[in-house]
């Protein structure tokens, strides 16, 4: 069962997205780390100290541990952010500036 | 813009707030972050995910629909996706600073002559070895995923901690199709009976819980904690074990639970930067006010989390009383009591419901035993358990600030709002009010014209320029 089907939703048509120039698919509407965790990628950034993987921690905006670079723009926080039509995804490795 | 009230904060006390004043004619303009009001509690799925049957119980729809529907109806300014990161006393009122999301970058300035404070609050999560992998959220969490972007992050979960949150957080995820393991709750049952006088009100939705745990065949643990999480790279398991009546991990209990999803949290806690930097009194972790929802500084009033976790009734209370107390005291009157004594009622009994929840779900009392050395506590830092034990028995440090400057423990993104909690309980030190300026990054340009004298006078919302 998906979690679409509880709230019987009815998405608008889904659209395009790259993670590492991969092809996801995201649902309108959604954050950028709603549409990864639907995509079944739970980490996308790695810490500036030691190079461990990190995703969504709090979800609402607090703790900065979802860190992303969406369309070259770094230390964008996935659980805010919402994910648009075409938007290039990176992994974020560190400070996001060494790239 | 000029307004007569700024409310911040569009969850439940917020949004009662901003009913109750603007009913009484005060001209109220509400802030808030999200793209669509009601906060963490009353999250929805995005319009564009056409959900088509709520989620929510119907008695808690019922009051979500009366305050968007009356929000929509009333004079209300509502600014959503506004972030405030400071509010500031001047000569004339109070401004009111917010960046325009979603890239928080655009400053927009609101002059008011009085605050209303219902910034809510975030879940407090302690930490235990391997709780930095990928795939261990806190339970609000995964809740503000799945109510708001109808995404579940595996197959497999485990709910663990404590407090009435977990819940809600395992039967939201067990509706989802996530299989819930198991829910784990540090309390003991036992717990509840002395409190019981003050939590009848709430058994008949404790029973509505169970049932539906008993519908998906969500397995109950009470009285044990997750002591480890397990993966390389991302979460494949974790081990749970029992506790013993002083909250002590009993050896020989641990066992391995195989997930992909760790939903964790142990409690709330408000956020109060707004009004630390106002100045307002805080008491312990709360802000302080009266009968009247006011704090110690004449102009700024607060509600709902933010003065004390409570939950999204006592909130609604609040807000209320605050609403209609801003709107007699801008008049320049006493307002009446009396004429909110059924709030008054509410706001006294859900604060006794929920002091006996907090005596209750408590985090275990020795949770700080599991952590080990290596474990990393300043997630943002990279901070470890070691380094912070270090600072205080072989460095000297007496107090949180020493400790931050010793080991860089808070100094990360997160200015310490997730790891302040653990850090405190590992030094032995009391919590410090963290005394932030600013409630969130603020781009330096933008900083640097909110110290413009000019700055006040503008009369309309500033754009980038």
């Amino acid at each position: 069962m998906s979690p679409l089907e509880p709230v019987r939703a009815e998405p608008d048509p889904a659209f395009t997205v790259t993670l590492d120039g991969r092809e996801i698919e995201a649902l309108p509407g959604q954050t950028v780390a709603a549409a990864l965790w639907t995509a079944g990628v739970v980490s996308w950034r790695t810490t500036r100290g030691e190079g461990r993987p990190r995703g969504i921690f709090c979800g609402i905006g607090v703790c900065f541990d979802c860190l992303v670079t969406v369309n070259g723009r770094p230390n964008q926080r996935a659980c805010l952010l919402p994910v648009r039509p075409g938007d290039a995804i990176r992994t974020q490795e560190g400070t996001g500036h060494e790239d | 813009m000029r307004t007569d009230l700024a409310v911040i904060g569009a969850g439940p006390a917020g949004l009662a707030a901003s009913l109750a004043a603007s009913a009484r004619g005060v001209r109220v303009t509400l802030v808030d972050a999200a793209e669509t009001a009601g906060g963490q509690f009353y999250r929805q799925p995005a319009v564009a995910l056409g959900a088509r049957r709520p989620r929510a119980p119907h008695h808690q729809r019922r009051t979500w629909e009366r305050l968007r529907d009356g929000l929509a109806a009333s004079s209300v300014r509502h600014l959503a996706d506004h972030h405030v990161w400071c509010v500031e006393r001047d000569r004339t009122g109070f401004t009111v600073h917010a960046l325009r999301g979603p890239l928080q970058e655009e400053p927009v300035t609101v002059h008011a002559d009085a605050v209303l404070l219902a910034t809510g609050g975030y879940e407090k999560v302690l930490p235990f070895p391997g709780w930095t992998l990928p795939g261990v959220v806190t339970a609000g969490g995964a809740q503000a995923l799945l109510k708001g972007g109808l995404a579940v992050p595996g197959r497999t979960a485990v709910v663990a901690g404590t407090g009435p949150l977990l819940l809600p957080v395992a039967t939201g995820l067990a509706a989802a199709g996530v299989e819930v393991a198991a829910l784990v709750e540090s309390a003991d049952p036992r717990g509840f009976v002395r409190y019981l006088p003050s939590l009848a009100a709430k058994l008949p939705e404790a029973a509505g819980y169970a049932a539906r745990l008993l519908r998906h065949r969500v397995p109950f643990m009470t009285g044990h904690t997750v002591v480890a999480a397990h993966g390389d790279g991302r979460l494949e398991a974790v081990t749970v074990a029992a506790l013993d009546s002083g909250g002590r991990v009993r050896p020989g209990t641990a066992r391995r639970i195989p997930c992909d999803t760790l939903a964790v949290g142990h409690g709330m806690l408000p956020h109060t930067d707004l009004a630390e930097a106002l100045g307002c009194r805080i008491d312990g972790a709360d802000v302080h006010v009266d009968d009247e929802q006011r704090t110690d500084v004449p102009g700024v009033w607060a509600a709902g989390e933010t003065t004390g976790i409570g939950g999204a009734a006592l909130a609604l209370a609040e807000g209320h009383i605050a609403g209609r107390s801003v709107a007699a005291r801008l008049r320049g009157t006493a307002p009446d009591p009396r004429a909110w004594a059924a709030a008054d009622r509410s706001r006294a009994r859900l604060r006794e419901l929920f002091a006996a929840v907090d005596s209750v779900c408590a985090p275990p009392a020795h949770w700080t035993e599991q952590v080990t050395d290596d474990t990393v506590v300043c997630r943002c830092e990279e901070v470890r358990a070691g380094a912070v034990r270090e600072a205080v028995q072989e460095l000297g440090a007496g107090d949180l600030r020493t400790v931050k400057l010793l080991t860089r423990a808070g100094m990360g993104w997160c200015q310490g709002r997730v790891c302040g909690p653990a850090v405190a309980g590992l030094a032995g030190c009391d919590p410090a009010p963290a005394r932030r300026p600013f409630a969130r990054p603020v781009p330096l340009g933008v900083l640097a014209r909110a110290g413009h004298p000019t700055d006040a006078d503008q009369p309309t919302e500033e754009g980038p320029s």
